[in-house]
């Protein structure tokens, strides 16, 4: 069982964090990367082909990971892999000792710098997270038995800030139905939105069938800013957040603040099992960013024990 | 396909097709979704809307287009009937089907056939 399934059952908060993608240096890119949040996640994203573009596959980088004792989720999608191949990249990771997966349906070609590729879409999320439990009850989808059988903790992905905002709840409900045991949430620059999305999964009962995580991103510049509000699918930025970056005297240093915020916010809604962080700072962005939220490092987590204080749960 | 099942298909396409806008699927599931085509949406989702609809409501994918699935989820909650259905968990599609007549599939049980794996672990 991995640590994340095992912290989650547990009801410990977690931290989870995006790799950077990866081109290329080996091994050694790999750890160089980990190196600077290793110390206060839990498990760390491996990216597929993030916004369309092309990358280091993500069972690569989960192999990786494990290679340098970090714990993996692998992101799947199902843009670029009908349900053979999804299959296949499912048994490989199982084989490497990789078991948590995150099941996403993916952005479209056309988010990526190659829009003239086929896009796939063999299989949606919710089916690729039902394919996954498939197989963890040891048959293929054609039924073929699979001994010994795989084990995954399935996750998937929602977001609370895109329309019809009223369905995303049960559309969060549809996947933990299909056997996803947690989501991380789709940054959210809104927090009213978030709160609303988290309110409802708390009213209905979701939150305690499905462990919400939220994805707090760390911005270094006026350009990253203004690339995540018009580039990104899904991402709605309030203008007033655009412009609090563009007028700041230091843009790093406002991004940081946007990012506490956010996650201060985040904090506070009730069943939020863990933060997801993404960060687009060369250096410590995570780090810093937990310390100043008062989240410890891992180690320390583990051995006396945290509990997010402002959440409701 | 017979000769039959071609006509089938030939007179399904002609009377959908300029409603929903039927892809032939083969394996129609419009009552359960509001009575919009999921085959319309340009990545064929069959269990909801993707991450990626705009703030205004429209497509990822085709920014000019409102999303199929915003329809589907408006129009399947003024639905008489099937109203809950939309929140059901819909198999993959079976691609082999595609290009036959769903009425006759609905009729000989076709359409509700799925990869054994998948029955298996259904809820």
């Amino acid at each position: 069982m991995s640590s994340l399934e095992r912290k989650l059952n547990a009801g410990e908060f977690v931290v989870t964090a995006e790799m950077p993608f990866i081109d290329g240096g080996g091994q050694e890119e790999i750890v160089r990367q980990l190196e600077p949040m290793r110390a206060f996640a839990d498990a760390f994203n491996a990216t597929d082909n993030p916004s369309a573009h092309a990358h280091c596959s993500s069972l690569a980088v989960s192999i990786g990971l494990l290679a340098a004792g970090a714990e993996p989720v692998m992101q799947l999608v199902c843009r670029d892999r009908n349900r053979l191949a999804l299959e296949a990249d499912l048994m490989g990771a199982s084989m490497h000792g990789i078991e948590n997966i995150c099941c996403l349906t993916g952005d479209d070609v056309t988010a990526g710098d190659e829009p003239e590729a086929r896009r796939v879409f063999d299989l949606d999320g919710v089916q690729l997270v039902t394919l996954a439990r498939a197989l963890d009850h040891g048959r293929y989808l054609s039924g073929r038995p699979i001994s010994p059988a795989p084990h995954f903790f399935v996750g998937a992905v929602e977001n609370p800030s895109a329309p019809p905002l009223d369905y995303r709840v049960r559309r969060a409900a549809k996947k933990a139905m299909a056997g996803a045991r947690f989501l991380q949430l789709q940054i959210c620059f809104r927090p009213e939105l978030l709160e609303r999305f988290m309110r409802a999964a708390h009213d209905t009962g979701v939150t305690r069938r499905i462990a919400m995580i939220p994805s707090i991103c760390i911005l270094r510049t006026v350009g990253g800013m203004r690339f995540v509000a018009s580039s990104v699918p899904g991402l709605d930025v309030p203008p007033e957040t655009v412009r609090r970056v563009e007028q700041a005297s230091d843009p790093e240093v406002e991004c940081f603040d946007i990012a506490y915020e956010l996650a201060t916010h985040a904090l506070a809604q009730p069943g939020v099992a863990g933060l997801h962080f993404i960060s687009f700072r060369k250096d410590a962005g995570i780090a810093a960013l937990c310390r100043r939220l008062g989240i410890p490092p891992r180690i320390e987590r583990e051995t006396n024990g945290y509990s997010a204080s402002v959440a409701l749960r | 396909m017979s000769a039959g099942g071609r006509i089938a298909a030939r007179l399904e396409h002609v009377v959908k097709k300029p409603i929903w806008g039927c892809q032939m699927c083969g394996q129609c599931v419009l009552h359960s979704t509001g009575m919009t085509c999921p085959m319309t949406c340009p990545k064929t989702l069959r269990n909801g809307p993707c991450g990626g609809v705009r703030a205004n409501g429209n497509c990822e994918v085709k920014p000019e287009m409102r999303c199929v699935w915003l329809k589907a989820v408006e129009r399947a909650d003024r639905l008489p009937l099937w109203r809950g259905h939309v929140d059901d968990l819909r198999p993959p599609v079976d691609n082999s089907l595609q290009g036959t007549s769903s009425w006759l599939n609905l009729f000989s049980g076709r359409d509700r056939q799925v990869p054994a794996g998948w029955a298996d672990v259904e809820p």
